[in-house]
Parts: structure tokens; C-alpha cells; sequence
């Protein structure tokens, strides 16, 4: 199949941008979306031109390192899939393809397709963790944790951290990452004790990203490939709010040592 | 130096939001029942009257702890949506040649305007009804001829039924947001449906038009 290209080109992070046209001819309705990238580069190559950069890793649809305004949807037409998982048979022979990096400020183009989101990193470094002793690990099962806490966690876990939430987002906002990092630990018992100072803590460090706020469009959780809900956001603002109204500083005046 | 609990909450946009959400449901419980009292227009002169002589004089204390409440609800939920609104704008400095939005409703993508139009209605709705230096011929005490009297000119009335259309998209998406933002909503499987605020958004502002609509089609004098 044939299909013509429209990708973002940009030399560096400050360089003004713009779409170049591409033809790719030749392509089997069989590839994944990179593998025709990857042959969009090497004929690119073969011509001696600069190769379209884009981030990519595991190419099976679980590290979240790809990931590319495709058509105007984050990963793309189809549901559930990362760009690396989405094939060729998606789209038809002569389709025109329009091929963007995710846009926010908190994301700056590092060239062409790849954004740095460091932004993302800083948010977990904030709070997304839970403080446990070394050691050998504890045996699975010796904490009992409800079904419906381990399914709501499990979910929420599937979070790739692929930025395809902001990037779907009218207003760039992060709110769906941070909150499913706060759901998948909140909803655990290990991450009770940090509870409240991880919520305070994620949601301000995600204001300071300079991410945008969530007005429930609801764009993120349909371009989300892991699917995660916008119940997240609604566990987000109850902890939240439970840690505005609660929280202490730590003292100690007698007792502890 | 580190704010305070409260600052801190209001400096964050979950905290915005969630004073747009406490606020909004302010907003909306005075709507249902601004609109519930309005469909005593169509019991007759007399008790639409009295329904008026009762909210202006008898329980005028309890009308402006009201009118206080609500101007406070009102002033919070736009400089909140204001604030937020900037900052999202500024969260995407260079945009996308094409974005394609997948689920999103045309009242979600309609808010902010809406809004805009609302602010413009409600100081001319009070000067036109309340105070009455907008109405051509404002009688004190007369509720019902005033109505009649203010909706004879066809654009006044065609200027309520935009702010009502405003108003179910407003509810549409707001009362829906609300719960979720207050983190109240129950987790679905399908988080985008909504219920009760599809209903809110057909009933409320329903009511409110037939007001304008049975002076402007003759059906009231």
C-alpha cells in the first residue's frame, strides 16, 4: 500500500518546527506504524536526509516509550494501542496521515516526534512511590487486600506513563497519570502510611509541570492504550481533599524516640 | 514560606476545581428551585403575585442570606474557572495542525462560552425583573404583569431561550463533572454516561422557557 506522510520536523528544542511531506510507497498492510517509519527512515537515509526521530522501545506495547499524535488521536485511530501495537491495516491504501508530537508545555520537543517527558519522572519522584524496609520480600499473600482494592489497583497500575492522556487533552492536563498513580498505591495497604503527603504532594509537583487543569472532557481516558478510567481523577480529588482537611506536620512531642 | 492549608488548596487546580464543583452545586440547587417556583406563573396571576409578595417582603431576611450566598457562590465559581482557564490555555502554547476530539460533548467544548453568555444574562435578568430599570413598564408587587409586559418585545424573549439553551448545556456537562470532581460519583464502567444530568439539563431550563414562550406565542396575557 501507498500512503502519504505529514510529519512534524524539527531540528532541535528551540528550532521553529514545521510538516514536511513524505511519500511511502510500497508499505505492507502488515507493518506496525513504526516499522513504516522505520522504512520511511531508511529509504530517508539511502537519499542521505535526517532520519524522523521518534522515541520507541519495547515495540509490544509496554514501556510507554512510543508515542505520536497520529490523525489527530494520541496513538492513533485505534483503541486500547500504542502506536508501536497499531498496524498498517488500520489505515487504507492513499490515506494522507498526519503524524504530530505530543504538544504541552510541560512536554518540550527535543526533535522531530520525541518529547522530553521528564515532567512525568518529577511527578512520581514526588510522591509516586511507597517507602518499604529492605530485606527479603514479605510473603505475597500475608496481607489480605480486598478484590475490589486489588482490581481497582491492578487498573490503575496499567498506567505506561506514554504521555498519550496529556497529549489528548484539550488543556495538556496530567491529571489522569497523577491520578492513576495515586489510585494504584492508594487503593493498596502498603500505601496507606504516605497516603495523604503522596496526594498533596504529586498534585503540586503536577501544577508546577505547568500541566494544565481537567475540565472531564474525557479525551484522556478514550486515548489512554491501558485504558485507565476517569475514576482515577475522582479518587484524586477525594484524597485529595481528605488531605488538605487532615494533615499534619510531623511532630513528635513525647512517646517516640 | 510554605501557605496554608486553605491557600495551598485554592493555589491548586484539583483545589479550583473543586471549589467550582462545591459552588456549581450551590448553582444548580438554586436553579431547581428558582425554576419550580416560576411554574406558579401559569396558577394565575394572583398566586404568582403572592409567591412574589412572599419571597420580596415576607421572608426578605431569608431572600438575602440567599442573594448573599449566591453572589458568593457565583464570584468563587468564575474567578475559579477564569484562573483555570488561563492556566490550560498556557499549558499548550503551540497547538496541534490537527487534533481530532474522540469523546468529548459539544457541551464540554461549549462551557466557557456559555458561561460568558450567562454572565451577561443574569445583571440584565435581575435589572430587567428584580430591580426593574430595564423593564419598560415595571410595576412593584406586580410579578405577573411584569413577565407579560417584559416578554412582549420578541428579541428580549429570544435572548432568555439563548441563555436557557446556554444553561442545558452548562447542566449537561457541569452536574456530571460536579459529582466526579467532588469525588462523590461512584466508579462505572462507563464513566461518561450520565443520568441525572441529562435530565437536569432538559427539565430545568424546559421550565424556565415556558415562561417566555406562552407570552411570546399568546398563550398568557
Amino acid at each position: 500500500m501507498r500512503v502519504l506522510l505529514h510529519v512534524w520536523r524539527q531540528a532541535g528544542p528551540g528550532a521553529t518546527g514545521r510538516l514536511v511531506d513524505y511519500e511511502a510507497a510500497d508499505i505492507s498492510p502488515d507493518m506496525s506504524f513504526l516499522e513504516m517509519l522505520d522504512v520511511v527512515n531508511d529509504r530517508l537515509t539511502v537519499k542521505g536526509e535526517e532520519p524522523i526521530a521518534f522515541d520507541h522501545d519495547c515495540r509490544e506495547g509496554i514501556c510507554g516509550s512510543c508515542g505520536m499524535m497520529i490523525n489527530g488521536a494520541a496513538h492513533g485511530p485505534m483503541k486500547l494501542t500504542t502506536a508501536c501495537q497499531l498496524h498498517m491495516r488500520s489505515f487504507k491504501d492513499g490515506d494522507e496521515i498526519w503524524i504530530e508530537p505530543w504538544r504541552a508545555k510541560a512536554f518540550p520537543v527535543i526533535k522531530d516526534l520525541v518529547v522530553d517527558r521528564g515532567a512525568f519522572d518529577r511527578i512520581i519522584q514526588a510522591g509516586g512511590f511507597v517507602s518499604a524496609p529492605t530485606g527479603s520480600a514479605q510473603d505475597g499473600n500475608a496481607i489480605p487486600i480486598p478484590k475490589q482494592n486489588a482490581d481497582q489497583a491492578m487498573d490503575a497500575a496499567a498506567c505506561i506513563g506514554c504521555g498519550a492522556c496529556v497529549a489528548a487533552c484539550p488543556n495538556a492536563s496530567a491529571s489522569l497519570f497523577t491520578a492513576a498513580k495515586i489510585t494504584h498505591l492508594g487503593q493498596l495497604p502498603q500505601g496507606q502510611p504516605e497516603r495523604m503527603k503522596r496526594a498533596l504532594a504529586m498534585v503540586h509537583q503536577m501544577d508546577l509541570e505547568t500541566f494544565g487543569g481537567c475540565t472531564l472532557f474525557g479525551e484522556c481516558q478514550e486515548a489512554c492504550p491501558k485504558g485507565i478510567s476517569i475514576d482515577t481523577i475522582a479518587q484524586m480529588h477525594r484524597d485529595y481533599m481528605l488531605a488538605t482537611a487532615i494533615r499534619r506536620e510531623e511532630s513528635a512531642i513525647g512517646g517516640t524516640g | 514560606m510554605e501557605r496554608a492549608g486553605l491557600l495551598k488548596f485554592w493555589d491548586s487546580s484539583v483545589g479550583k476545581k473543586v471549589v467550582m464543583g462545591a459552588t456549581g452545586l450551590i448553582l444548580v440547587a438554586f436553579v431547581i428551585l428558582h425554576m419550580a417556583g416560576n411554574l406558579q406563573f401559569f396558577a394565575g396571576a394572583e398566586r404568582f403575585n403572592a409567591y412574589s409578595h412572599l419571597l420580596q417582603v415576607d421572608l426578605i431576611e431569608a431572600t438575602w442570606i440567599l442573594r448573599l450566598t449566591l453572589l458568593v457562590a457565583v464570584v468563587l465559581h468564575i474567578t475559579a474557572a477564569y484562573q483555570l482557564t488561563m492556566r490550560n490555555r498556557a499549558a499548550r502554547p503551540a497547538d496541534y495542525v490537527k487534533r481530532e476530539p474522540q469523546v468529548s460533548t459539544y457541551a464540554a467544548r461549549t462551557l466557557r462560552w456559555g458561561g460568558v453568555y450567562l454572565l451577561l444574562f443574569i445583571p440584565y435578568h435581575l435589572m430587567h425583573f428584580t430591580i426593574g430599570n430595564l423593564h419598560p413598564a415595571f410595576a412593584r408587587g406586580q410579578a405577573y404583569g411584569n413577565v407579560v409586559i417584559g416578554f412582549e418585545n420578541v428579541w428580549i424573549g429570544i435572548f432568555y431561550l439563548g441563555a436557557m439553551a446556554f444553561l442545558a448545556l452548562h447542566l449537561y456537562h457541569g452536574t456530571w463533572a460536579m459529582f466526579r470532581t467532588l469525588g462523590v460519583a461512584r466508579p462505572s464502567n462507563d464513566p461518561l454516561h450520565r443520568r441525572l444530568a441529562l435530565a437536569l439539563a432538559i427539565i430545568v431550563p424546559a421550565g424556565f422557557s415556558l415562561l417566555p414562550l406562552s407570552v411570546m406565542l399568546g398563550l398568557v396575557r
